[in-house]
């Protein structure tokens, strides 16, 4: 009997736990999923009862999570397709994006290569194929090592679409499946070329100016680097406003949200 | 009555226990085979089996799965070339030469291997073998598939050394006494009686250690490349190759749901599932042989 009284308090305690916990589904882009997961654990931290998961299962993902109602917020590294917008409005879910960060893509090589610019066009031929040498370009005479993110991770997306113009690359180009790992092949191959990330750019790789612009967070935020993209978070309608969606989703505005954003490597959307 | 009961429920029960198994492998091959026909109805099955122009995301996407197919079976071959002398090499050691005492010290240290995670194995090729390949041969990059090929190797022992030794030491006595008192040598002993009586054993363990290399994922995703090409040429082991399994789980996280990539995807892996079939069925087959065999004497 006392056995009984104390799982029915047990039950009784679970239930109103339950009713009260307010909980946020995050789901998508795994660049975004560091920002997420920061994010969603100083909210937790800060307000106690409320349980946010945070899924990084890629941009794909978390757009078709949006458009099921699976999710309250899907991030994306890029902006959704249109087949996606589609697909959302014939939901009934209406997608309203919010940037919340920039994340700059920097060509990097190994620190002993001679070159430290290169134009767009050089960068696009090197991937191509058509440049297979350093010292093509001023550089010393090694094999160009080209190395390259896996084509669904969102890094690829940017670089296909803001240096190869969409083109084809070459067939010998190698692929990594994370910017860590695309960071270790430049250290460790004097000929590598490739690009991160600006967040995993450190001393043991150097990256090149683009165009004769550096990559810096202030060129990257202000938009004169060439190789640089939004991040996004995706809500079905602009949130309520003073929700919980809406505070996460406006939270890249406050200075602890800015903080998170420069301490995972991103730029924050700022113009100071 | 009770006993009746309890033996037809304990039955019923582990029937349906084992049924689950057969059961996920049904449904695996339905749901690939329905995720994958849309792709095989649309496509020509005959460029995605004979191109070698893999460009998923283009603006029109190609999808020939020939530089993949070749990849997979070079980095599987080249590894097997690799582990099987050494594999047969070590079970003969463990079964004919070596103390029993020693070989139960040995035998559990070689299962280890099998134990360590595979993205350990990954980690230890993009880390260690390829900077020291690229100093020590001048590679002018140290993934390639040479790397993938000696990680798999060393990942195929533990099966190949397990089957192979058990075959082996279930070849009698008889048989090698027989052999002595003709006047062979151990030498002549081992490798002209006790391997051949051995092979069909030994076999199953070459085609079994040859599905975990070809399966095999995260090592050959970090240290082939992943270059979807053809080396030229063909020989050159120093140059990238992709995999199907890599590709798969490269890029299936963030393709569209339903997409022509997508199902291609999906396609890659039945023809990988058919692959495993084939080999799966051939070491079954070997290994019945191995049985009968053993049995005789």
């Amino acid at each position: 009997m006392k056995r009984l009284v104390f799982s029915l308090v047990l039950l009784a305690l679970a239930a109103t736990g339950l009713v009260r916990a307010e909980t946020l589904q995050i789901d998508g882009s795994t660049t975004v999923g560091p920002i997420a997961d920061a994010f969603a654990e100083y909210f937790m931290r800060t307000n106690p009862g409320l349980e946010i998961t945070v899924k990084k299962t890629g941009s794909g993902d978390g757009a078709a999570a949006l458009i099921d109602s699976r999710c309250d917020i899907a991030t994306l590294s890029r902006f959704m397709k249109d087949k996606e917008f589609k697909a959302a409005v014939d939901h009934n879910v209406f997608p309203v994006a919010h940037a919340i960060a920039m994340d700059g893509v920097c060509i990097i090589v190994h620190p002993s290569n001679t070159v430290t610019a290169l134009t767009t066009a050089q960068v696009r031929d090197i991937y191509k194929g058509n440049i297979k040498n350093w010292k093509e370009i001023g550089g010393p005479d090694a094999e160009i090592v080209i190395v390259s993110r896996d084509t669904s991770s969102g890094t690829y997306e940017t670089f296909h679409e803001k240096v190869m113009n969409k083109e084809e690359l070459a067939k010998n180009v190698e692929y990594v499946n994370s910017n860590p790992q695309a960071q270790a092949r430049v250290k460790t191959t004097a000929g590598a070329i490739s690009y991160v990330g600006i967040g995993f750019v450190d001393a043991e790789v150097k990256a090149l100016k683009i165009d004769g612009i550096q990559p810096t967070k202030q060129t990257i935020a202000n938009g004169t680097y060439p190789v640089a993209r939004p991040l996004f978070m995706f809500t079905n309608g602009y949130p309520k406003l003073g929700s919980t969606v809406f505070k996460f989703c406006t939270f890249y505005l406050t200075e602890k949200g800015q903080e998170i954003i420069l301490a995972k490597g991103f730029v924050p959307v700022t113009s100071y | 009555m009770r006993g009746f009961l309890t033996l037809h429920l304990g039955r019923t029960a582990l029937f349906l226990i084992t049924c689950t198994s057969v059961l996920a492998v049904f449904l695996i091959f339905l749901f690939v085979m329905r995720e994958s026909l849309p792709f095989l109805a649309k496509f020509s099955i005959k460029e995605f089996l004979t191109s070698t122009a893999w460009y998923p995301e283009a603006v029109t996407p190609k999808f020939g799965t020939l530089a993949l197919l070749v990849g997979s079976g070079y980095v599987t071959i080249v590894s097997i070339i690799f582990a099987v002398p050494v594999g047969i090499l070590a079970a003969v050691f463990l079964s004919d030469i070596v103390s029993m005492k020693i070989r139960n010290i040995i035998k559990p240290i070689i299962e280890i291997l099998a134990a360590i995670p595979s993205v350990a194995y990954g980690f230890f090729a993009v880390m260690v073998l390829a900077p020291w390949m690229q100093q020590k041969f001048g590679f002018s990059t140290g993934t390639n598939a040479l790397n993938a090929s000696l990680v798999l190797a060393v990942m195929a022992l533990p099966t190949i050394i397990s089957v192979s030794e058990d075959s082996i030491s279930a070849i009698g006595r008889e048989l090698r006494e027989a052999s002595y008192s003709c006047g062979a040598t151990r030498m002549e002993t081992i490798f002209k009686v006790v391997i051949p009586a051995a092979h069909s054993g030994i076999i199953a363990g070459i085609v079994l250690g040859m599905m975990r290399a070809i399966g095999e994922t995260m090592v050959v995703w970090m240290a082939s490349g992943n270059a979807a090409q053809i080396p030229q040429p063909w020989w050159d082991l120093s140059q990238s190759v992709r995999t199907l399994t890599a590709t798969i789980a490269g890029d299936m996280g963030e393709t569209e749901k339903g997409s022509p990539h997508y199902r291609a995807l999906f396609a890659a892996g039945l023809l990988l599932l058919v692959i495993t079939l084939c080999l799966n069925m051939v070491s079954e087959y070997f290994l019945i042989r191995a049985k009968k065999a053993g049995g005789k004497h």
